[in-house]
């Protein structure tokens, strides 16, 4: 129950069933990131899933565009402690890009412009749990909020997601990303509250 | 260690402006700090309620050249804006008395940190509270009398809503490890200085370290100032790879 502060009443209650633990409900959308936010230019753009055999799987933006496009309403859960519920996106399933991908290694780096990196399973990105998402409440992805397009996997705490994403390494063994050498979980699940090292 | 909650005692609070308290805590089993972290406080109350928020932490970490801020090993403090809408921020600026316990998480962060061994020149800029974990470091340097070349910007609103203005004078002052220290005013300017005005890309590069001499820089404010910033330096030439962001609402911000 922890140490009762008498004169604290709190002003929102925790009784909704699709918030984890210690997480609190923002009608906001907070901002995090490690450094300035990188311009990208959609011609620019590519996203790219490279095999242990070195293939590269690529895709532009227009190629990107012509895959089928999914909408997506979900919750989404950041380790500062904020959630926001029922948040809208419309992306690219990580299902659709993995389609003719040939691996057999079980774990990923995600990379992003800028170069910030985070570590994900690839089982937490098949099975319609995982999108490369590039639009937000119907309109493009702000630059501060990942756009041109981010990773979305709403299941993990939110620094998964990794903003300004642009390909995935196919990995043999769990290496740490950027956020995880820098006292975060390396899985991250907020049901579990697997928030700091 | 990070992930346990540990109770710790509230030992002194004191009000930075009329809106912002720092509180000491003691908390047993904590070893020091890195200059920059943050730690997160849960509150609980009567009825079992929990709420939990992360805070920057104010102090240096280390031995401080300056009293009142020569902590002991398991002591840390923080500075807490209060929030008008805020949940937790009114209950630790009005409520929270001296002797009281919270629980506290953490300290945690290993990016938005500055260790007293590097010598690179830092660049500090902060826009209102953002101030706090870039004291802590500029306590830390201080305490080490570390040689790095430092320097921070402060906007603010007005003087009066300044944090720790004394204490920012005094390691200005300071010869063995000097702070160099410039206010931007944007509501209000002290008499004498020149016409309260936001920042711009100009004067931002007329009050901090030239490209030239591969600083690197923490900033740390609202996102919208954290984001005109620093993108105003990648335009003047600094390196991407070291400019290092913290905002409100991130991990260590004051919500």
């Amino acid at each position: 129950m922890g140490i009762i502060s008498s004169g604290f009443s709190g002003r929102r209650r925790a009784d909704d069933p699709r918030l984890p633990p210690g997480q609190y409900l923002t009608e906001g959308f907070p901002v995090l990131s490690a450094g300035p936010t990188p311009r990208i230019a959609k011609d620019d753009w590519a996203f790219t899933i490279t095999t242990e055999k070195g293939d590269v799987h690529r895709w532009n933006w227009d190629e990107f565009l012509a895959l089928p496009q999914e909408d997506v309403s979900t919750d989404i859960h950041c380790v500062t402690s904020w959630s926001k519920l029922g948040t809208s996106w419309r992306g690219v399933a990580l299902d659709t890009l993995f389609k003719d991908v040939d691996t057999s290694f079980e774990y990923t780096m995600a990379h992003s412009y800028g170069g910030y990196t985070t570590n994900v399973p690839l089982a937490d990105l098949l099975g319609g749990k995982a999108w490369v998402a590039h639009s937000f409440d119907g309109k493009d992805l702000e630059p501060e909020h990942g756009g041109p397009a981010r990773l979305l996997v709403p299941h993990l705490y939110f620094w998964k997601s990794a903003k300004w994403v642009n390909g995935l390494q196919m990995l043999p063994q769990d290496q740490p990303g950027f956020w995880e050498q820098n006292g975060y979980n390396m899985y991250g699940d907020p049901w579990k509250e697997q928030r700091y090292w | 260690m990070s992930s346990v909650w540990r109770v710790a005692d509230v030992v002194a609070t004191r009000m930075e402006t009329p809106t912002a308290r720092t509180i000491r805590l003691r908390i047993p089993g904590l070893h020091g700090h890195l200059a920059g972290q943050h730690v997160d406080i849960r509150l609980t109350a009567p009825d079992g309620y929990q709420a939990v928020r992360s805070y920057s932490i104010a102090s240096g970490g280390g031995r401080g050249a300056i009293e009142p801020h020569d902590l002991p090993d398991d002591e840390l403090e923080l500075t807490v804006e209060e929030l008008a809408d805020g949940e937790v921020s009114p209950y630790l600026v009005r409520d929270l008395a001296d002797g009281d316990q919270l629980e506290v998480r953490g300290p945690v962060g290993g990016w938005f940190v500055w260790r007293d061994g590097d010598t690179t020149p830092v660049q500090l800029i902060a826009g209102g509270s953002g101030v706090v974990p870039l004291m802590s470091m500029a306590r830390a340097h201080a305490a080490a009398a570390s040689p790095a070349p430092f320097r921070m910007l402060y906007s603010l609103r007005s003087p009066a809503s300044g944090y720790y203005s004394d204490e920012l004078s005094a390691l200005a002052a300071d010869t063995a490890s000097p702070l160099q220290l410039d206010y931007v005013y944007t509501r209000q300017a002290p008499e004498g200085a020149p016409a309260p005005a936001r920042l711009t890309a100009e004067g931002l590069m007329r009050r901090t370290i030239p490209a030239s001499d591969s600083p690197t820089f923490f900033i740390c404010g609202s996102t919208p100032f954290v984001e005109a910033v620093s993108g105003w330096l990648v335009d003047a030439g600094h390196e991407a790879a070291r400019i290092r962001t913290e905002r409100y609402g991130g991990i260590g911000g004051t919500p």
